[in-house]
């Protein structure tokens, strides 16, 4: 498409053009040759036409109830997930590398918790600081020595990315604990095969549908020894979760009971559910409850959430927990920084996925850096997740980064600093036309008795003008990504 | 099934019963008042009161429309249309899995319409349109859940909630109303005393079902025949104890379990006492307290089947 005549279109007139990276355009202003007929479809469609598929689309997810729970807004906390209709589109090269890559990544991340929870060779050979591991809060004693089944620790990954000015995708951070967000990935793309069906069917779009099959023969291959036909269950806090759809959406999709932890009973170390035919044992569970709640007996003790004895169970080696405990530590964002070196420990490889520089606050010459250069940084907790607790240096107030000095150095492990990053923007419909907004993406990684990663993943958006925070409690919305059979 | 899940089909199911009889009892007395009538204002509002079972944060304060306006929009009174309908849904969210996608948007759809409707309208809303519009959206709920669920044990617990819901109301109805229709059995009624017994009939959506049967002629014993042996209409007392029997006895033979005694004696016994009986048997007895007993098993029965696949202990399961 011709420069001129396309940014002619009174869709674009508001399109800016920079030193970021724009998934849709060159930056000459030429459509990637990708993204070239699902411009055209927008383009060509009457504004009306555009504003009445999207008022369809919303009113679906509301009906259908896909919506999220946003904390500390009191009653009425129901809202849809704002929902993006022009996709991203990613090419299949690109995406074969970014498949070897979080492969790499998640196949050395998961021996590194096998060999921190047992002998610590990485920590004997001082690849990793010991005191990294030790003083990280998601660090689960109880996990030492604890066989798990196939010596599989983070069974679901969700791994966010995000692409640079060069074009090339880097790691944000890893989610090992419970990520969530694919039920999104799932229902957009449904969505977008009904409201545009024929473009999609003409574009070669490889299918994500498969990832809750994938899911339950992951779930299935980690099954306790000897239960040839296991029974699995989701384990959900309940209702008032923010990722409670999803949990529902799961198990229906799987076909498995979506249990709470009042559902649940421990005798003789051994897990059962009450049904109405009484009580039925449970082999696997894929559990969405945070360690910390997951066992009053053996983590915090005031969680209702939990079940009495789940983790004796777990230990007895009766009931198989996805993930494992205690993976929280390699996701933690300080053990983040030693990632590149953990897989040229364990695999002898360089990383195919690069890392963002990370500034550890416990090193002084670090910290000094970066207390001095606060304006120009991110600074995050190690801890947190969802876009809290985190300090964007060039959008701060002067107070605000104060707060953050005084609270770097009352606990330096606690934080991390890294450059604010210029990561890739995508077109977006907006009031005014399509306008590029920034984008991440997070693919979700299984892992059972291999590696299996289904194309593409949830593309989160930010969708304030000139916004770096993609998550959905932070003003943040999604749109179905594309991965292309090139 | 979880016990859980069953829990909240269960009670889902009779929360929508009782918003719809809610609204069919207002929706027929509202019109009931447009004519002269036997019954006092006063009388009639206070007996809609105790049929509804006299709930909490409501009474007669001589203003029919407002109290009708409270009982139907108002979430601060449980027993409104609106707060059922918020359990309801909130018991389906439970268990938003176990239902079909198709039943989850209809009662979100009803659900967003109540409460929205009382945030812009408060109790200003054009009853007349609004309560058919309410029933109409229930019955297209039962008419979904029918044909998109699978008919296993969540369906029959869904069953069971609703016939044991109906067969309390039709029952708690015939109690506040047998001593006026008893005064005369077995004369015709006429004039203001038929309108009643008309109304009595639509409570139950019940009165064209009966002219088919017995014409327009309204005696006393045929209306009480009618509501309380009738094996085919869906309102009647016989009907709902047959279907919730029957929920009952699937529900049983699925889990697999042994006999559960006293739920099968008990439910067994309010089967029997409605199937093997003739209304002149309960005319020539004490009505009013074979209405008491039916309401009694019912009782039972509801805590009988939370006691056997609800809330049972750990040590009696594993017994077993």
């Amino acid at each position: 498409m011709e420069l001129g005549s396309t940014f002619a279109n009174p869709l674009l007139k508001d399109y800016v053009l920079d030193s970021t990276y724009d998934e849709m355009f060159t930056g000459d202003g030429l459509v990637r040759r990708h993204y070239g007929s699902v411009l055209e479809t927008f383009l060509n469609l009457p504004p009306d036409e555009i504003a009445r598929r999207k008022r369809s689309v919303d009113l679906s997810f509301l009906t259908q109830g896909i919506t999220f729970n946003v904390y500390g807004h009191g009653e009425g906390t129901e809202r849809i997930f704002p929902y993006d209709l022009l996709p991203r589109v990613i090419t299949g090269a690109e995406w074969q590398h970014i498949e070897k890559g979080l492969t790499q990544r998640i196949t050395a991340l998961n021996l590194f918790l096998h060999d921190v929870y047992n002998e610590g060779k990485i920590l004997n050979d001082g690849h990793v600081p010991r005191e990294v591991v030790y003083s990280c809060r998601q660090f689960r004693r109880e996990m030492r020595g604890l066989q798990v089944p196939r010596n599989v620790y983070i069974t679901v990954t969700g791994t966010d990315l995000l692409r640079l000015s060069s074009g090339e995708f880097v790691v944000l951070e890893d989610n090992l604990r419970v990520p969530s967000g694919v039920s999104y990935m799932l229902t957009s793309r449904r969505v977008m095969k009904r409201t545009f069906p024929q473009l999609f069917r003409n574009y070669g779009v490889q299918p994500i549908e498969h990832y809750t099959q994938l899911l339950l023969s992951t779930l299935r291959s980690l099954a306790p020894e000897g239960r040839h036909d296991p029974t699995i269950v989701l384990l959900t806090p309940g209702v008032y979760n923010s990722a409670y759809f999803e949990h529902t959406y799961l198990a229906r999709q799987m076909g498995i009971e979506l249990v709470e932890g009042r559902d649940l009973v421990i005798h003789d170390n051994i897990v059962y559910m009450r049904t109405t035919a009484g009580l039925k044992r449970v082999d696997v569970i894929y559990r969405r409850v945070d360690d910390d709640f997951i066992d009053p007996l053996a983590f915090r003790s005031d969680s209702i959430l939990g079940v009495a004895g789940l983790f004796n169970a777990y230990r007895a080696g009766n009931v198989t927990l996805a993930n494992a405990f205690g993976t929280g530590i390699a996701d933690d964002k300080a053990v983040y920084a030693y990632v590149p070196a953990i897989i040229r420990y364990y695999l002898g490889e360089e990383p195919i996925l690069n890392n963002v520089e990370t500034y550890l606050m416990t090193d002084p010459k670090q910290r000094k850096y970066a207390t001095e250069n606060l304006d120009k940084l991110v600074v995050k907790a190690v801890g947190e997740s969802g876009g809290y607790g985190m300090l964007i240096g060039p959008q701060s107030s002067a107070e605000q980064r104060e707060e953050f000095k005084r609270l770097i150095e009352a606990d330096p492990r606690n934080y991390i600093a890294q450059p604010t990053l210029d990561f890739s923007r995508a077109g977006c419909l907006t009031e005014n036309g399509i306008e590029p907004r920034h984008v991440d993406l997070r693919p979700y990684i299984l892992y059972g008795d291999k590696v299996r990663i289904v194309p593409g993943g949830l593309t989160r958006v930010a969708l304030r003008r000139g916004s770096l925070v993609v998550n959905s409690s932070q003003g943040g919305g999604s749109k179905d990504t594309w991965v292309l059979n090139d | 099934m979880l016990s859980r899940v069953a829990d909240s089909l269960y009670w889902m199911s009779r929360y929508l019963e009782r918003a719809e009889h809610t609204v069919r009892m207002l929706d027929v007395n509202m019109g009931l008042m447009l004519d002269k009538s036997s019954t006092s204002a006063e009388g009639r509002w206070k007996r809609v009161l105790a049929a509804l079972g006299n709930p909490h944060g409501v009474g007669w304060e001589d203003d029919y429309y407002r109290l009708v306006n409270s009982l139907t929009f108002d979430p601060e009174i449980p027993a409104s249309v609106t707060s059922c309908l918020i359990e309801a849904r909130e018991n389906a969210r439970q268990v938003r899995d176990e239902i079909s996608s198709e039943q989850w948007q209809q009662l979100n759809r009803m659900y967003f319409w109540v409460t929205q409707d009382y945030s812009e309208n408060g109790l200003n809303t054009r009853l007349a349109d609004f309560l058919p519009a309410v029933i109409d959206g229930l019955h297209l709920f039962q008419g979904i859940t029918d044909t998109t669920m699978s008919h296993g044990e969540e369906w029959q617990f869904i069953q069971m909630g609703r016939y044991l819901e109906r067969a309390s109301a039709t029952a708690n109805l015939l109690d506040l109303y047998h001593p006026e229709i008893l005064s005369t059995p077995e004369v015709a009624a006429e004039g203001r005393q038929y309108q009643e017994w008309v109304g009595l009939l639509r409570c139950c959506t019940a009165f064209e079902a009966y002219c088919k049967v017995y014409t327009a002629d309204l005696t006393a014993d045929r209306v009480l025949e009618f509501l309380l042996l009738n094996p085919q209409f869906p309102h009647s007392l016989r009907y709902s104890i047959d279907c919730l029997r029957h929920a009952l006895v699937a529900v049983h033979l699925s889990s697999g379990r042994q006999p559960v005694d006293d739920l099968t004696r008990v439910s067994g016994r309010l089967q029997a006492s409605l199937s093997f009986v003739q209304v002149a048997d309960i005319l020539s007895q004490d009505t009013g307290a074979y209405l008491h007993r039916i309401l009694q098993q019912c009782r039972q029965t509801h805590d009988l089947i939370f006691r056997f696949y609800i809330q049972y202990s750990v040590e009696t399961a594993l017994a077993m």
